[in-house]
């Protein structure tokens, strides 16, 4: 798997549907035959992975809703995790 | 207020959580007749289909409940006009739609239609790789017909899961079933190791694999895996009797699944209806709700109040739930003893044996297969 970098623009693979569950209360990742319950942290950077924002995008977008900074080394962490799990692909 | 506390209040009972999968089985017809269906031996005694709209209403019923991903299955489903209408109500539902074909009844109208409809995902059954096995163990020629479809289904621009249920007729085949997979840029592939339910239970004797068989076929399976990382992912399902615990059975009895039966009988998994005395309820008479949450049926094996030893004081059974409750019922007579897989069930000899005849050579004339069919069923119906 190549190092992800700030130029690079994440999209959910086609094959996974993010969608909010008002029964679980939680934004879930569903495909084929399953279905991954996702955290706050996981489903706002899932969100926009929408192959328009790239990271750099994506990082300073969460850090201006949400009044944080240095959320760079988490974004990536996960980035890299979902991309591992077939959640993501990238252009750039 | 004091008194509402009571536990014989029923609103004062806790919930069960709600249930995320709805398995439909829409109909028991099917062109195909494999040596390990799931479907209940008596399926042919079962009439009398839910209507469009009476399955539109389940779908509303258990939607609202909770349920996301929807199995749209059989039987073959593709056997229902309807198909269409139903995939667009689950669509329009929020449900994630899946669904599960032998592929028989596809073709590029109709691929096209579903998707249109907002069919999410497509599960095509091969029965081998080779033509010769694939007609065999289905008692039809399908296998040609099934390449075609799985190229139709990629065409169209679904995810498609290629499903092969492994026995020991076709398990050594295991490489080149993967190659199949990979040939038909299939984006998950099920090797899954038949359950012995049903038809499958029928004709386990000619089935179950030896133990040399499946650690080759784990082997070849991690070979690829390692190899295909990223590219396509392979779950391989061991088959329960080689286990030294059983399988988590559906996570639960009344946990998070629900399958709806042809004729609109509700239960917590396909081959419950053969448990008795258990008056399962249909959906032509309760809500989905009702049915979730109050019947008898979906409570009779939910928590750990029902379990016997050496279950009820085993460290392991917020894993596994004591394993499946129709193993136990079929193997041991009692739904409510511990699967019998597990080695420390008192029963464990059932499988211990079943396992032990497998690896011995088969007799030069073996007993003869049953497939499933109409005819075969209606000899095996309680009513025939």
């Amino acid at each position: 798997m190549p190092e992800i970098t700030a130029a690079m623009q994440p999209s959910l693979r086609s094959l996974y549907r993010l969608q909010w569950e008002e029964a679980q209360q939680a934004w879930v990742l569903l495909y084929p035959e399953g279905m991954v319950r996702l955290n706050v942290p996981a489903a706002e950077i899932l969100k926009r992975c929408d192959g328009k924002n790239d990271v750099a995008g994506v990082i300073g977008d969460l850090e201006r809703s949400f009044g944080a900074t240095d959320l760079a080394g988490d974004v990536y962490e996960f980035l890299t995790e979902a991309a591992g799990r077939g959640w993501i692909e990238f252009a750039r | 207020m004091a008194g509402s506390n009571s536990p014989a209040d029923p609103s004062q009972r806790s919930q069960p959580r709600p249930p995320l999968w709805l398995l439909a089985e829409l109909t028991y017809r099917c062109p195909l007749h494999c040596v390990y269906c799931s479907n209940p031996l008596d399926f042919a005694s079962v009439q009398d289909e839910l209507s469009t709209e009476e399955w539109k209403r389940v779908f509303r019923e258990a939607r609202a409940l909770g349920a996301v991903q929807l199995g749209l299955s059989g039987g073959e489903p593709l056997l229902r006009d309807d198909l269409s209408e139903l995939v667009a109500e689950a669509h329009a539902l929020g449900f994630y739609s899946n669904l599960i074909t032998s592929g028989v009844g596809l073709n590029e109208k109709r691929t096209a239609e579903l998707k249109s409809a907002g069919l999410d995902h497509i599960q095509v059954s091969f029965q081998d790789s080779t033509k010769e096995v694939n007609d065999f163990l289905s008692s039809t020629r399908t296998f040609d017909l099934k390449l075609d479809v799985a190229r139709l289904v990629k065409r169209h621009g679904y995810p498609m899961v290629l499903n092969v249920v492994l026995t020991r007729l076709n398990i050594d085949h295991i490489d080149r079933i993967i190659e199949m997979a990979i040939a038909l840029e299939a984006d998950f592939v099920e090797l899954a190791n038949a359950q012995y339910y049903g038809w499958a239970y029928l004709n386990r004797d000619q089935l179950l694999p030896t133990r040399e068989q499946i650690e080759h076929a784990e082997r070849v399976t991690r070979e690829y895996r390692a190899k295909l990382e990223g590219r396509m992912k392979l779950f391989f399902v061991v088959p329960d009797y080689y286990a030294d615990r059983p399988k988590a059975c559906m996570n639960g009895w009344g946990s998070v699944f629900l399958s709806v039966a042809p004729d609109g009988l509700a239960l917590p998994c396909q081959a419950a209806r053969m448990l008795p005395g258990i008056a399962f309820p249909s959906v032509r008479r309760s809500s989905v709700r009702e049915i979730w949450n109050e019947s008898p049926a979906f409570n009779a094996y939910r928590g750990e109040g029902w379990m016997r030893e050496p279950c009820r004081t085993c460290p392991e059974r917020t894993k596994d739930f004591g394993g499946c409750r129709c193993q136990a019922y079929m193997l041991t007579g009692e739904a409510a003893n511990a699967d019998p897989v597990c080695s420390l069930s008192p029963h464990h000899a059932l499988i211990a044996d079943a396992v032990a005849a497998a690896q011995r050579p088969r007799a030069p004339v073996p007993r003869p297969l049953v497939f499933r069919e109409r005819r075969a069923s209606l000899s095996r119906s309680r009513n025939a």
